[in-house]
């Protein structure tokens, strides 16, 4: 099975930054298995990344394989949803 | 009656940019506010895509300031394609670091899933990051309708744009949105972006009106400083993008010349105290046949005759026609045009609308800068226009002529053949220095002609009517019809003496 890799776009250190992050965090260990291989990229530090990605809204997750490449934007409350919107059948117990 | 002084003049606390838009600059009445946001709000195919990029193009050709296209709508490869028609070379201006895109147009692969709270900082990071790149001074985001058709969070969309083009006032950037209206005299865009981004409104519309289109541009609202206000038509050409005409503010001045130019035909300029004033506009009116293409032909050769540069709009005939009725008269319109004295232009009036018409016709008589100029016929025009859009017409050509110091001749074509006056007449009567009446008088079992100088403005004239015969050498004017009345009216009356 190809690696899983998880890309989050996050605009600052702000709240709604560090929100995304820790539920993403817990996607990974509860949903993924600790198989997913997750970066962050603050698009103020890097914005040639987020023209690349041509991100609007952050935070916005990027599943960038195995594709088909998929999205999902806002703060990742919901670890159900961000499941089916990156395509994964979910595996909580 | 107490309001103090800075409550009445607040123009001089908001500078402006021009813009360089033709036309656009004087009726805003110096450009858009500096460092400030502008919406341009229209319905489809009103044309806001091409003011948005026109408004960059002219800050980089003309003012030496770059910009950022910010696309929510089209997609990059298509703006650029679609400009280059205007002759805006994006692509150059990009590799020479003048002008940056920002792609935010939606994804091939449909909206995308929301989970929790978000906010445009994806956004503003990249358009500042372009910004700071090419060291921007213009940014213009198209449009922000297709923003709100692809994500719901209206409320959060609202507070991000406020967010964001705060952001880039405070970067001493001016900025101009597109927005879309649904209907043309209604709400000024559906999703009320104007009343949190907006420090300014301008409307464009493309109003379907006595069954053509026209555009027109309105500057709504524009905060703190002084505006035209009012419609102003408005046309696109190849050559310059938008192109406003600016109505209110064409200055019809009165002949002030005391520099008589010949009419062509010697007893014509003696009627009229010595020929016509050079930057006097004439109209000439008479039924059909009574020889007003004559008149213009003689015109045009007087003016050759005297070294002048002559130039004709034909609507009517075809070129072929008119130089063969020339030479008919005696006059070599073929040696005059190869000496480039002459320019004969031939257009079918249907072939485009009004506002086209002037542009061309003004674009031609800065190029070839004639001395004098004539249009045969008014009337042909007036028949593919509203009342009001062939007024503006003959008000912003003569403008035009009376800047230059050019002579104009206008005719236009009476529907009866006898007496009577033309739509055209009494529409524009008012705005030429002077008027020739061409009529068909019938006496005694014959048709003859008559003509009268009708007004001639800062002149005498002779105020007789004359009779006149057209032969192999053209117009021979005669002697005063006395014993006749009645030969304006059509309804000749013979006086026996």
């Amino acid at each position: 099975m190809d690696a899983l890799h998880l890309t989050l776009y996050v605009a600052g250190d702000t709240p709604r930054s560090r929100q995304a992050m820790a539920n993403l965090e817990r996607i990974c260990a509860e949903h993924l298995g600790g198989r997913a291989q997750c970066a962050t990229i603050d698009v103020l530090d890097s914005p040639e990344l987020a023209d690349a990605e041509r991100i609007l809204t952050t935070p916005t997750l990027v599943r960038e394989s195995p594709s088909p490449r998929r999205r999902v934007t806002g703060d990742l409350s919901d670890a159900q949803r961000v499941m089916t919107a990156l395509g994964f059948t979910t595996t909580a117990q | 009656m107490t309001r103090s002084a800075s409550q009445n003049s607040p123009s001089v606390t908001v500078p402006k940019i021009l813009t360089g838009i033709s036309g656009f600059d004087s009726i805003s009445e110096g450009g858009l506010p500096r460092e400030r946001a502008t919406l341009v709000a229209g319905t489809a195919g009103s044309a806001k895509t091409v003011f948005a990029v026109n408004y960059l193009a002219a800050g980089i050709t003309q003012a030496g300031e770059n910009g950022v296209f910010v696309t929510f709508e089209d997609s990059v490869p298509d703006v650029r394609r679609n400009m280059q028609g205007f002759g805006w070379d994006i692509a150059q201006w990009e590799n020479e670091g003048k002008w940056a895109f920002v792609d935010a147009a939606p994804d091939a692969d449909g909206p995308m899933a929301v989970v929790g709270d978000y906010d445009l900082g994806g956004l503003l990071a990249r358009i500042q990051h372009a910004v700071k790149r090419v060291n921007a001074k213009r940014v213009s985001l198209d449009s922000l309708n297709a923003l709100f058709v692809q994500f719901k969070e209206h409320a959060m969309l609202r507070a991000e744009l406020f967010r964001i083009t705060a952001v880039l006032k405070k970067m001493g950037l001016t900025v101009v949105f597109t927005g879309e209206r649904t209907e043309e005299y209604g709400d000024v865009t559906r999703y009320g972006i104007e009343e949190f981004v907006a420090d300014n409104v301008v409307i464009l519309r493309n109003i379907l009106g006595e069954e053509r289109r026209r555009r027109t541009v309105e500057i709504l609202k524009m905060r703190g400083t002084s505006h035209q206000r009012g419609e102003f038509p408005f046309t696109i050409t190849s050559r310059e993008g938008i192109v406003v005409i600016p109505l209110s503010q064409i200055e019809l001045t009165q002949s002030s010349s005391t520099v008589r130019v010949t009419s062509g035909v010697k007893e014509l300029d003696k009627m009229c105290g010595g020929g016509f004033f050079r930057d006097s506009v004439i109209l000439a009116s008479g039924a059909s046949g009574t020889g007003k293409t004559l008149l213009v032909t003689q015109f045009m050769s007087g003016g050759y005759k005297a070294k002048e540069r002559s130039l004709l709009f034909a609507f009517e005939e075809s070129k072929d026609q008119l130089f063969r009725n020339a030479a008919a008269w005696g006059m070599d319109f073929e040696a005059m045009e190869k000496k480039e004295r002459l320019m004969v232009v031939n257009r079918y009036p249907h072939s485009m609308a009004m506002e086209d018409h002037l542009v061309e016709m003004t674009q031609i008589i800065a190029d070839f800068k004639p001395n004098r100029v004539a249009v045969d016929s008014l009337s042909a025009l007036e028949r593919v226009s509203s009342l009001r859009g062939f007024r503006e017409f003959v008000i912003a050509l003569t403008s035009t002529l009376k800047k230059r110091e050019t002579a104009g001749l206008f005719t236009s074509t009476s529907p009866s053949l006898l007496g009577g006056t033309s739509v055209t007449e009494k529409h524009i009567s008012t705005i030429t220095d002077s008027i020739i009446l061409l009529r068909y008088v019938e006496a005694f079992g014959s048709m003859r002609r008559a003509l009268v100088v009708l007004k001639m403005r800062g002149s005498h004239h002779d105020a007789d009517i004359r009779e006149y015969t057209i032969d192999g050498e053209g117009m021979h004017i005669g002697q005063p019809l006395r014993e006749v009345s009645g030969v304006l009216s059509g309804h000749t009356i013979f006086h026996d003496e």
